[in-house]
Parts: structure tokens; C-alpha cells; sequence
């Protein structure tokens, strides 16, 4: 029994405060915003490697501080409001974006918990919980909460009085709408395996090591929420938001300086999101090799984050009815059997 | 009274019920009052988003997140598609006849509203039918009443929704076929060259 500086008993088992609880959401933010950053120069780097070119070179050893130059650039540009765009909704768009994918991240296991040593001044002693908000239902919060992202893009696009935007708004609605059903479909036939809603009952289920892995039990809704995933996160095969080719920068159009970092840093955090459900949910969790658990996380996640600048190298864009056919014709078909075969092995 | 309103308003639960009332009910007046589309929409979102804070208060963790996900997911994501037919940037101009009969007619809906649900209320405290088990995630409980004694009517919802549903292909899947983009007559002038040779 020890009694930190907030006036809480901690037993053996670290009990989780306020004080623990805010410095999780300081960590999350702080480290994703950065990571939102040096993802961008990963992300160059990796396509240029694949593309056989060397990207960013000139600012730092081998481009590194190109990241300082481009959050300089952002900071410092102009932000500019189109003269006819609806001005608040034009402002709010790319905090929302923003908010709902941190949002969404406070409910998944980020980095371990840890309890901060005594002798740090003010804050020794207290435990920092892997989870910000551990919820009963923490799977369907972080989906929810993923799809209440389709407004940043779909406000964007409408304010702005832009022919572009108002396409990126309307692919925005159908796009996350459609694939939002087959998220949630592929996701479901896991649930049903582990009967609850929450990251710790996964993670404890799939403790038996890499045989107990649920994507050995559930290949089908593994591949259908990746795909799904990169969908929802507006990844390459699957970019049609924001398709340059098509539409200038779609809902992004009219954006400029942190406006749009907003929007970029709320996309990458949603791809941290998906990496962190697909490695919780189908690859054995965040202490499924004991000790070094937290390791092999960050390992699996950095892989999904790897895969997802892999695909964009390697596939070209698809055409709009191609992404609606792929939905509603093949992955919710395929979504639904794989559900109904997990019943039927359940019931017997 | 006031004293009461005071200590309520210090608990954490008190706290956040008074501002989650607050602001669905301003951003839901915002709905009602306002003459820009994007602004209604935008708000009636925002207050569906905030009605799922009620149910956390509660500890219906469950109820919460389909609150999220049906209603600010699904509901208002179509609302907005269906928007997207209007110019969002100009306001609208309504066509009342007269505001009396639209405020009369209002206010008593809203009355009613208030005195149904008030009524048990005043009469005798609330009790729970079914009361949450210790140990039993909200998911479980939810479905153990909607598959025991609710059963029928959620299977007649299932129904419903299947008849709509059939409904909606059968609307809009006349002209499935047919492409809307491309030139049908291109087409045709490529199969007549194709029979021709």
C-alpha cells in the first residue's frame, strides 16, 4: 500500500487515476501529432525506395529534417477561407476529423502501461494506464467513432462552394457509409468467437501464444476489415476522396496551412487506429509473447502502418462503381457467409 | 430547490448531465431555428453525438455507442447525402402560411411530449424492469430482454426493414442495367460494326 500525490491508494494491482488518465491523453497526442509528421517522411521514403528514387534528400542526413521544414511550412501559411464558403463550418470541418480519430484512439491500448518512477517530482508514482478510457464496448466505441469521421471530410467538401469539394463530400458519404457495413460485418464473426466487445477480453483470449491467434481461426474477416480499413482510412487503392487525378484534391481543395495538417493528422492517426484493431483483434494482442509483448505490438503495427505505403506503391486507384461493386457485391456477400458459418460452428 | 440544483451540479455525473442538456438543447434549437442547411445538419449531428452522453452517464455503455453508430453513422450520413442536392451555401426561404399555427401547433406537441414522460416521474419513483446483473457486460443484458421478452417486435422491425429494403432495390434497380455515364448509342454502334464484319 503506497498513497501517490493525487490522495489515491494504490494496491498491488495499480489502480487507474485522473492524473494517469491525463497524461495517457497528453502522451497519445503528443506522440501521434509527431508520428503524423515523421509519417509523411516514412511514407516518401518508402514510395521512392519502391519507385527506385532516393525522396527527400536535401533538408538533413538523408532528408530527416524535412519534417521540421514541412511543420514549419504549414504553420506558417497563410489560411485562407474562401470568400463564398460557409466561413464556421469551413473552420470546424478539419477539428472534427482531428478530434474523432484521437477520440477513437482513447479507447484502444496504446504503448504499455507503466507507472512513472518515484523519484520524478509531482507526477512519481502514478500509473499510466495502456488503455486512456477502458470501456465495456471499446471495439464498437473506436467503429463508432471512426464513422462519426466521415462529417470532417463531408462539411469540407459542402462549405467550401467548390464543384471538387462537393464531389469529395458526396464519394466521402458513400464510401465510408458502404465500407462502415463491411467493417462492422468482418468484425462481427470475431466478436462472436470471443463474446464480448472489449480489447482486454482479446487481447486475453489469443494469450496461448501464436497458435491461439484469432486470424488462423478467422482469415476470411481478417482480409475483409483490412480492405475495409483501408477504405475508411482513405488509403491508396481507395483514395477516391481526395483523388488528385479526378477531382484536384477533392473535400482537401480548398484548405491550406494547419487546416490542412488537421486533416492529414487525423488521417494518419486513423491508420494507427486500424493497425492497432487489426493487431489486437486478429494478431494476439499487446502481451501475447509475454514480457516483450509491448515490443511485438509496436512490431505489428508498424507492419499494418508498412503495408498500407506498400499497397500504395504497388496498386493503382479504382474507379468509383468499382469501389461500390467491391462493397455491396463481394466483400458484404462474403462478409455475411463468413458470419454464418461462424454461427454454425459456434452452435456446434 | 436551488440548493439542491447547486450540490447536483458539483458531482462529476450532475456536472456533465446539466451540460450535456445545455448543449443538445441549444445546438437542437439551432436545428429548428436555423435557415442555412449546413447549420442545421451540422448541429442535429452534433446534438445526436451528445444525446449518446446521456446513456454513458448512465453506465448503458452499450446503448451509447448505437447511439453513435446508428444515428450519427448511418442516419445523419444519409440526411447529409440526401443534402447534397442543395446549393449548402445559400439559405433557404420557408414557405409558412401562418407562424401562429406552426407555434401553437409546436408548443403543444412539445407539451404533451414533456407531460407523458414527466408523468411517472412525478407520480412514483422510476423502477427498473430489468435491472443490470452484476458481472454481465451491457451487450448481454441488452440482448437477453430484446431476445426473451421483446422477441416479436424486434423480429416484426426485422421484417419491416426487409420489406423496405425490397422495396428500395425495386425503386431504384429498374434501370440497374443501364449505365448512366456512358453513351448507350456508342454501344450499339460498336456491335453494329462487329456484326458488319
Amino acid at each position: 500500500m503506497e498513497t501517490t500525490l493525487a490522495g489515491h491508494v494504490v494496491e498491488n494491482l495499480p489502480q487507474v487515476t485522473a492524473t494517469g488518465v491525463i497524461i495517457k491523453a497528453v502522451i497519445i497526442l503528443a506522440v501521434l501529432s509527431a508520428l503524423a509528421g515523421f509519417g509523411t517522411f516514412i511514407e516518401r521514403k518508402v514510395l521512392a525506395f519502391m519507385q527506385r528514387r532516393l525522396g527527400p534528400m536535401h533538408v538533413g542526413p538523408y532528408g530527416l529534417l524535412q519534417i521540421a521544414a514541412d511543420g514549419i511550412k504549414l504553420f506558417t501559411k497563410e489560411d485562407i477561407i474562401p470568400q463564398n464558403a460557409n466561413k464556421l463550418i469551413f473552420m470546424i470541418a478539419p477539428i472534427i476529423t482531428a478530434a474523432t480519430a484521437f477520440i477513437a484512439l482513447s479507447a484502444v491500448p496504446v504503448f504499455p502501461d507503466f507507472t512513472i518512477p518515484e523519484f520524478i517530482p509531482l507526477l512519481g508514482g502514478t500509473f499510466v494506464p495502456s488503455i486512456a478510457s477502458d470501456l465495456n464496448v471499446g471495439l464498437l466505441f473506436v467503429l463508432g467513432m471512426m464513422a462519426a469521421g466521415l462529417y470532417g471530410p463531408l462539411l469540407a467538401g459542402m462549405s467550401q462552394s467548390n464543384k471538387w469539394g462537393i464531389i469529395g463530400a458526396a464519394r466521402t458519404a458513400i464510401q465510408f457509409l458502404s465500407y462502415e457495413v463491411v467493417t462492422g460485418l468482418s468484425i462481427l464473426a470475431p466478436i462472436m468467437l470471443v463474446g464480448s466487445l472489449s480489447f482486454v477480453d482479446f487481447n486475453d483470449y489469443q494469450a496461448g501464444g501464436i497458435g491461439s491467434w484469432l486470424i488462423w481461426q478467422q482469415p476470411v474477416a481478417f482480409i475483409l476489415f483490412l480492405i475495409a480499413g483501408f477504405a475508411e482510412t482513405n488509403r491508396t487503392p481507395f483514395d477516391l476522396l481526395e483523388h488528385e487525378a479526378e477531382i484536384v484534391s477533392g473535400y482537401a481543395t480548398e484548405y491550406s496551412g494547419m487546416r490542412w495538417g488537421m486533416f492529414f493528422i487525423g488521417e494518419y492517426a486513423n491508420m494507427i487506429t486500424v493497425a492497432i484493431i487489426a493487431s489486437v483483434v486478429f494478431l494476439g494482442g499487446y502481451d501475447a509473447e509475454g514480457a516483450l509483448g509491448w515490443l511485438f505490438i509496436m512490431l505489428k503495427i508498424a507492419f499494418f502502418f508498412f503495408l498500407m505505403l506498400w499497397v500504395r506503391a504497388s496498386w493503382p486507384h479504382i474507379r468509383p462503381d468499382q469501389l461500390m461493386w467491391l462493397c455491396w457485391k463481394v466483400l458484404m456477400p462474403i462478409a455475411m457467409i463468413n458470419i454464418v458459418i461462424t454461427a454454425l460452428v459456434i452452435l456446434i | 430547490m436551488l440548493e439542491n440544483f447547486a450540490a447536483s451540479l458539483m458531482t462529476i455525473e450532475g456536472f456533465a448531465f446539466y451540460l450535456f442538456s445545455v448543449l443538445t438543447i441549444g445546438l437542437f434549437s439551432v436545428t429548428v431555428m436555423s435557415k442555412n442547411i449546413l447549420y442545421a445538419m451540422t448541429s442535429l449531428a452534433a446534438g445526436m453525438v451528445l444525446i449518446s452522453g446521456f446513456f454513458f452517464i448512465l453506465g448503458a455503455d452499450f446503448l451509447g455507442v448505437v447511439q453513435l453508430v446508428v444515428y450519427v453513422g448511418a442516419i445523419m450520413a444519409l440526411y447529409s447525402f440526401a443534402m447534397m442536392f442543395f446549393d449548402a451555401t445559400r439559405d433557404i426561404k420557408e414557405k409558412n402560411t401562418s407562424n401562429a399555427v406552426v407555434f401553437v401547433l409546436g408548443g403543444m406537441t412539445a407539451l404533451v411530449l414533456v407531460l407523458m414522460f414527466a408523468a411517472p416521474i412525478y407520480s412514483e419513483s422510476i423502477q427498473a424492469l430489468y435491472p443490470m446483473h452484476e458481472g454481465v457486460g451491457n451487450a448481454q443484458d441488452v440482448g437477453m430482454v430484446l431476445f426473451t421478452k421483446y422477441l416479436v417486435p424486434f423480429e416484426v422491425a426485422a421484417l419491416m426493414l426487409l420489406v423496405a429494403m425490397i422495396a428500395g432495390i425495386m425503386l431504384a434497380g429498374k434501370k440497374m442495367d443501364d449505365s448512366l455515364t456512358e453513351d448507350m448509342s456508342a454501344d450499339d454502334e460498336i456491335m453494329i460494326e462487329k456484326d458488319e464484319k
